[in-house]
């Protein structure tokens, strides 16, 4: 393709993340892909960030910008529980990253969801897209292949699902944007956060359900014609 | 008061009819080889929608994977075989182009055929003239052919850049596929390490290609003919230890 393949340009994670909240936590997902231009520069990405023990934060946009607004909070969020005596709250998490981006808001290219578990609200999902609006979701998705979920979504969310629901809703969703945005693939990873911890999952890319229109991985083409299979079209 | 014209000073003072600008579905990469006395070629079956938008005037380009199914290899003739990359609307008026030159070859009805050298040129005159009006096919080519026991198989691009070469490929494929190619590929390969080889080179785009899709075909050219195989899926690898949790060591890095 001659379009301009432009590798020069600023490292951006596409992406697809998802935060949904389910009866006792909420499960952070996103995909692995990081692009320079059309390059996938790196396939295995790991998109969902420590802020601290109880909050992650997924993140999408500029690289560089999600990178440096999550370091700069959990630096913040490290004082701050020091300081507290004991772990911060989602909501000062969410908050913290809101400032970042609002002031900051004619530099920085990203949107972020922030999820996590605290003793006094719970499960907590915060949105934080492009400017820096806070808005507080029972589920939320973003990312360039978060337009293909939007109905998905209306469709199949529930209030009041359980973990493993919660976290089969997030897997299919992420692996359906995969299939259809550019600037998602790779493995899909979640992060399940509630009152016992936080457990992380990987689900790589060949491992995930055939969409329409996908096929059965095959080692090789080899593998078909040496089976015992119908006869290639002669043309 | 006069008509005014809009400003296309460089580009001719007549009205812009019909030119592709920007291409709005693509194709990806397609990879060829020489083996044997034959020739392989592989290529994707993704055709993408280029969406072009901007946030805070910052342009942004995503790539919506619209159609999975898009034949890019087709059959010219008794003895070659075209794929494109690039536009796909172009490459499906470059094949009514070429359907009508071997019609009216086979209306000859003197027993000669268009070989591969012959569409390739055909194409090369083509798409240059075309570059020459700015209104080019938004097109990379790639043609291979066996005609009376000779291989052939060159390339055109949409500026009409052409060459012959014992594998070729188009996009992506020349910045990841051909240094595969040129230490792997030797003159005797047989068609099974032939389609190995490319496999390999589909599967690394299929990892670094933003726009690449897991379904593939692969075509044979030989004396005899011409085959299309079925289209398929090429296994991936992500059972790396470091995949699992590249964060580990470094918490906020990828």
């Amino acid at each position: 393709m001659d379009l301009d393949m432009n590798v020069n340009a600023p490292h951006s994670m596409g992406t697809t993340i998802i935060g949904v909240t389910y009866n006792g936590g909420v499960v952070l997902g996103a995909d692995s892909r990081t692009s320079t231009g059309m390059y996938v520069a790196n396939r295995a990405s790991d998109k969902i960030t420590q802020l601290t023990d109880n909050v992650y934060v997924c993140r999408s946009g500029s690289a560089a910008d999600s990178q440096i607004v999550s370091d700069y909070v959990r630096y913040f969020l490290h004082q701050h529980t020091i300081q507290l005596g004991q772990p911060a709250t989602v909501k000062v998490a969410a908050n913290l990253i809101r400032l970042l981006s609002y002031n900051n808001k004619n530099m920085l290219q990203t949107g972020l969801i922030v999820g996590g578990w605290d003793k006094y609200e719970g499960g907590k999902i915060y949105g934080i897209p492009l400017g820096g609006t806070l808005i507080e979701q029972p589920f939320a998705i973003g990312g360039s292949g978060s337009s293909y979920l939007y109905g998905f979504f209306d469709q199949a969310w529930k209030e009041g699902m359980t973990k493993e629901e919660a976290e089969q809703l997030v897997v299919k969703a992420v692996s359906l944007a995969i299939a259809r945005d550019g600037a998602s693939g790779g493995v899909v990873r979640t992060v399940v956060i509630n009152s016992d911890g936080v457990t992380r999952n990987f689900y790589p890319g060949d491992k995930l359900q055939l969409w329409h229109d996908e096929l059965e991985p095959q080692h090789s083409l080899l593998d078909i014609l040496n089976a015992p299979s119908p006869e290639p079209m002669n043309i | 008061m006069a008509l005014k014209l809009p400003q296309n000073s460089l580009l001719g003072s007549q009205s812009d009819s019909q030119r592709t600008l920007y291409p709005y579905v693509t194709g990806t990469s397609v990879v060829a080889l020489k083996y044997k006395d034959r020739i392989l070629m592989a290529a994707d079956m993704g055709g993408q929608q280029l969406a072009l938008g901007s946030i805070d005037l910052k342009p942004f380009s995503y790539v919506h994977m619209r159609y999975k199914s898009v034949e890019r290899m087709k059959p010219i003739g008794k003895h070659s075989l075209l794929g494109a990359s690039g536009e796909i609307s172009d490459f499906q008026e470059i094949l009514r182009y070429l359907n009508e030159l071997i019609l009216y070859d086979n209306m000859w009805d003197d027993g000669n055929s268009l070989g591969p050298k012959e569409v390739h040129n055909y194409l090369t005159r083509v798409m240059y003239n075309r570059r020459n009006k700015f209104n080019p096919l938004w097109n990379s080519l790639v043609l291979g052919g066996v005609k009376n026991g000779n291989k052939y198989l060159g390339t055109v691009s949409m500026i009409g850049v052409n060459f012959k070469d014992n594998h070729v490929a188009t996009g992506f494929g020349n910045h990841l596929a051909q240094p595969i190619l040129r230490q792997e590929w030797h003159e005797n390969l047989s068609f099974e390490d032939g389609v190995k080889l490319l496999e390999k080179c589909m599967r690394v785009l299929l990892y670094c290609d933003r726009s690449a899709v897991n379904k593939l075909q692969i075509a044979k050219i030989t004396e005899e003919g011409v085959t299309i195989h079925q289209p398929y899926s090429l296994k991936t690898y992500w059972e790396f230890s470091t995949f699992e949790n590249p964060a580990q060591g470094a918490i906020g890095s990828w």
